[in-house]
């Protein structure tokens, strides 16, 4: 044993630091280029976000104590093992399906929707949030105890675990998180194994379903929101004053842009949410397509890095969950990106570590860690 | 369990390895459409999307120019501008409408109309955080009363603008008219023409009714614009360019104040009308219908309770009588039938008939009496005018004819508006043979021209048309067109004279005759003004009327005093003065006023040495 050759090929067996040779972020079960390439991008949305904000520096300042927080969260996520995950993910994904119900029985309102919890002794917390993260890991945990190709009935009952949360969320109503939260589930499925002919035929009912979702599930301002999508200009004043606004933002931004903080569409005040959902466009106009194209770039290198660190994980639970959580970034990444620029219909989803918002930041750091904490922790 | 057993580790890892790049490269392409996107938007739409920007930053906002004023003779302000203050909403920037309107109701009051505007306001198109104006007019203590709460009330303003205020209130205010806003027909009108429709871009007010209306173009002026850079609220961030707006025209009058004013004080009490003209000019110098209403309430927008209080009042105080008051000319038209009966050559100044109270025609059996039961006697045309004697007139006006004397009557712009500038005045009705063929379907009976002698029967003038008549009377038959307008910009207009042709008259000393005969109405013994004698300053001719009231229906809605006193006849009275050298024509009509040489004489008298006496002293 006192064969350090022998110790460093063993890895992971030593978790607690006394194998001076590994690099400190290595014993911290941190990945330094996916820690870097979050870094940057966190700055990078610091900077757009003062633009964004018209240069209110305390909610920057906000902003980076949620980074902070964020961070803190990661780097003590990273450091529990894959198996502790296994364990509690059933027991996350019933406290989640539980709150959801509790949100649908008791929850607090606000703009018609029901999406908060209130409990006595607890901070307002919105269940949802809780379900992003639980679902995957659940789905990816019950794979993972299967065969792989799954089996058609284990898809089945996996389906159910998917479906129950996503349903409950619709009910809230919020269209945008259930979309993405079984998004986020059917992906472990996909990189279970799932087989080409099943997904081209679930995509064949979805697509069937459309219609069904349009007349019984959609409510009256979602329909709304599907319509001036297909033409803004129907409502110039009302709900299509966003999307015309921001596809202006961004349309007068050019190659180069009108520079930073000189954006009339942002400082003036015509581009509306442009420090949430429609961050992007104050980016696309005073940095131009130049500025465009080097954030997709980083968002391109953050989840290929993910991809990348998942094909290596050790378990078939860590590479099924961290492969969901790279790619349900990335849908994140194109839903905000799309509807911002006028090619999917709005539905506020932030943009991944540059809207403003807590919740977004300390979740998506919180996938970070899990990732890496899959990767990083490995076994015999 | 499967972990141990029979897993193939290697194919799992192969399995995942091969999904992971089908979503490497899915991702890869899909963020090549999100690229893609952007470069469109950014490349191919730039021009379109950066003049979009542009536009949404740079304001094109017009300025009203201010309304031009309007001045008297004398230069006193009969119409201004005066800062009126409005409360505006931003519907955009108001929390909770309903309580905010709620709580500017118990702050400053908002009334049941104010909201209803404020809703059909709303719905006009408008950019977003366009303000939208909830009551105007607020008081010192209203806006005060709305600082002090603004913290409660986002979205609220307070702002100013000029509205036009008629300082002389109800003297001018048939004559002058006033301005309102602009209502949506109108709005249509002036956005027919482009022309207009940018010159009124920023203008709320428009002349609606008289001067106001009639000289809306020179009082208006041009609009001016500011180029400005807004954020989205509207609020202006910087002026990137300004061209002032030009305002409209000052314009002075020929209406003098003072006799204004008399006008309405004389006549108070009384329903009737008031028109004088200076000889020389055609200058309208007073122009006065009693009752009167009080022009600013109008300006903003009139409440519905003073608006019906007018309406409903049976003295009909928005009726422009001195223009649109159509009454018989009566015995006023007794000198002028006298120069068309000299001019036909069918009688003369010398020529007397006998009457005994009464005139019948040839071959017709009914009696045309004389207001003197038994008769003048011998009577010649200058004794006809000063007893105004009713036979005399009957024989003279059948022996002329009505071929005659309709045209006759028609130089001195009988039948028709012959103002330069009063546009809405009503024709009244000269008679003659085709008129009734038209109008009545019927024959000219020597009977018509009889009645049209003394000036009953069809024959219908207005205030306006007496005066007028009576200034080209005291003018020897010269025209000068009848006008309010004195100067722009203080710059005396030039009028060409137009195409009315002057009177010639045969013999032009019947003008001097007349004159005289006129003058005997109030200096002779037998004169029907001679009570005027009393009071008399400066030579003044003048003849009095007494028009028999037959248009009231008896079914209308008066208690039976008022009805009575309404049957009473019109009193008119036409005159001139000085008589060698005639100033100043005055007509005066008041309605059931009975005797002319009571009241309608007195008035005229009383505006003539107003007017004498000013132009001495």
């Amino acid at each position: 044993m006192a064969n350090t050759d022998f110790s460093r090929t063993m890895g992971g067996h030593h978790q607690h630091g006394f194998d001076r040779s590994r690099a400190w972020f290595e014993r911290m079960h941190i990945d330094l280029i996916l820690f870097l390439l979050i870094l940057l991008l966190a700055g990078c949305g610091l900077l757009i976000l003062y633009s964004g904000s018209g240069q209110d520096m305390t909610m920057v300042k906000r902003q980076g104590l949620h980074f902070l927080i964020g961070f803190i969260v990661l780097i003590v996520t990273a450091q529990f093992p894959p198996r502790f995950y296994q364990t509690v993910a059933p027991w996350a994904f019933a406290i989640g399906v539980i709150a959801l119900i509790g949100v649908l029985v008791m929850g607090v309102g606000a703009k018609g929707a029901q999406r908060w919890l209130e409990l006595p002794g607890l901070p307002r917390f919105q269940p949802s949030e809780l379900v992003k993260l639980a679902l995957p890991l659940t789905v990816a945990w019950y794979m993972s105890t299967r065969p792989v190709p799954p089996r058609l009935f284990d898809l089945f009952k996996a389906m159910i675990i998917i479906g129950l949360p996503t349903i409950l969320i619709l009910k809230q109503p919020d269209l945008g998180t259930s979309i993405l939260i079984s998004a986020s589930g059917i992906l472990v499925l996909f990189f279970a194994g799932m087989s080409w002919a099943l997904i081209l035929s679930m995509i064949g009912i979805v697509a069937a379903c459309a219609p069904l979702m349009w007349f019984f599930v959609m409510r009256e301002y979602q329909k709304q929101r599907v319509l001036t999508f297909l033409n803004p200009e129907s409502d110039p004043l009302g709900s299509g004053w966003n999307i015309i606004q921001s596809k202006t933002a961004i349309g007068s931004g050019g190659i180069d842009g009108k520079g930073f903080l000189q954006g009339t569409q942002s400082q003036l005040e015509f581009l509306p949410e442009s420090h949430t959902d429609f961050i992007i466009a104050v980016l696309a106009e005073e940095l131009g397509l130049i500025g465009v194209l080097a954030l997709l770039t980083l968002y391109f290198l953050i989840i290929m890095r993910c991809l990348y660190l998942s094909s290596r994980c050790e378990t078939l639970f860590g590479r099924l969950l961290s492969g969901s959580l790279a790619v349900t970034f990335f849908i994140y990444v194109f839903v905000n990106i799309g509807m911002v620029s006028g090619i999917l219909p709005v539905v506020g989803v932030p943009l991944p570590l540059v809207s403003y918002g807590g919740t977004s930041v300390v979740s998506l750091l919180t996938a970070f860690g899990l990732i890496m904490s899959m990767y990083t922790h490995r076994q015999n | 369990m499967w972990e141990h057993s029979f897993r193939d580790k290697s194919a799992e890892r192969r399995l995942f390895r091969s999904r992971a790049l089908t979503l490497a490269i899915f991702i890869f392409l899909m963020l090549c459409i999100l690229a893609w996107r952007m470069a469109y938007l950014q490349i191919n739409l730039y021009e379109k999307y950066k003049d979009l920007s542009e536009n949404n930053r740079i304001q094109l906002r017009p300025i009203a120019p201010n309304r031009g004023l309007i001045y008297d003779r004398n230069g006193i302000l009969l119409a201004e501008n005066i800062p009126s203050y409005s409360l505006t909403l931003v519907p955009e920037r108001v929390r909770d409408m309903e309580q905010t309107i709620a709580f500017l109701d118990q702050l400053i009051g908002i009334s049941e109309r104010d909201r209803e505007q404020f809703e059909k306001r709303q719905g006009f198109r408008r950019r977003p955080f366009e303000p939208v104006v909830l009551r105007h007019q607020l008081s010192e203590d209203d806006i005060a009363k709305v600082m002090v709460n603004r913290f409660y009330l986002p979205g609220v303003d307070v702002e100013a603008q000029l509205v036009r205020h008629y300082p002389q209130g109800e003297t001018f205010a048939h004559v002058l008219g006033y301005v309102g806003r602009i209502n949506q027909q109108e709005q249509a009108t002036l956005d027919t023409d482009p022309e207009t429709k940018r010159r009124y871009s920023a203008t709320q007010f428009i002349g609606k009714l008289g001067v106001e209306r009639r000289y809306e173009q020179d009082l208006h002026g041009e609009v001016g614009y500011q180029k400005v850079e807004t954020n989205a609220r509207g609020r202006v961030i910087q002026i990137i360019e300004r061209k002032d707006p030009v305002p409209g025209q000052d314009i002075t009058l020929h209406l003098d104040s003072r006799l204004q004013k008399l006008a309405q004080k004389e006549m108070k009490g009384m329903r009737g009308a008031l028109v004088a003209i200076e000889v020389a000019t055609g200058g309208i110098v007073s122009l006065y219908s009693n009752p009167s209403f009080n022009p600013n309430l109008f300006v903003t927008g009139i409440s519905h309770k003073d608006y019906s209080e007018l309406r409903d009042n049976p003295d009909l105080p928005l009726f422009d009588r001195a223009i649109r008051g159509q009454y018989p000319p009566a015995s006023t038209l007794k000198p002028f039938v006298g120069l068309a009966a000299l001019n036909s050559g069918i009688t003369s100044w010398n020529e007397a008939i006998d009457d005994p109270g009464w005139y019948q025609l040839e071959n017709d059996e009914r009696l045309y009496r004389d207001w003197k039961r038994i008769g003048h006697g011998k009577v010649n045309l200058e004794r006809a005018i000063v007893e105004s004697c009713d036979t005399y007139f009957y024989d003279v006006a059948v022996r002329a004819g009505i071929d005659n004397i309709s045209p006759f009557l028609a130089q001195f712009g009988f039948g028709r508006n012959m103002t330069l500038d009063i546009s809405n005045a009503l024709p009244g009705l000269l008679p003659d043979r085709e008129w009734k063929r038209a109008k009545r379907k019927s024959f000219w009976y020597a009977g018509d021209t009889v009645n049209l002698g003394i000036g009953q029967g069809f024959m219908l003038v207005t205030p306006m048309q007496l005066a007028t008549a009576t200034a080209v009377l005291a003018n020897r038959g010269t025209w000068q067109v009848p006008r309010l307008i004195l100067a722009h910009n203080d710059i005396e207009d030039e009028i060409p004279h137009g195409d009315i042709a002057d009177i010639q008259l045969k013999n032009p000393q019947d003008w001097e005759q007349m004159y005289h005969a006129m003058e005997q109405v109030i200096n002779g013994t037998h004169g029907t003004a001679r009570r005027l004698r009393s009071k008399l300053r400066y030579p003044i001719a003048g003849k009095t009327g007494t028009a028999q009231v037959v248009g009231i229906k008896q079914d209308e809605e008066y208690d039976s005093e008022s009805l009575r006193e309404r049957w009473r006849d019109h009193a008119l009275f036409i005159a001139f003065a000085p008589v060698e050298n005639p100033e100043i024509a005055i007509a005066v009509v008041i309605e059931n006023g009975e005797s002319a040489g009571r009241t309608a004489g007195p008035i005229a008298q009383s505006i003539i040495n107003e007017y004498l006496g000013g132009a001495e002293g």
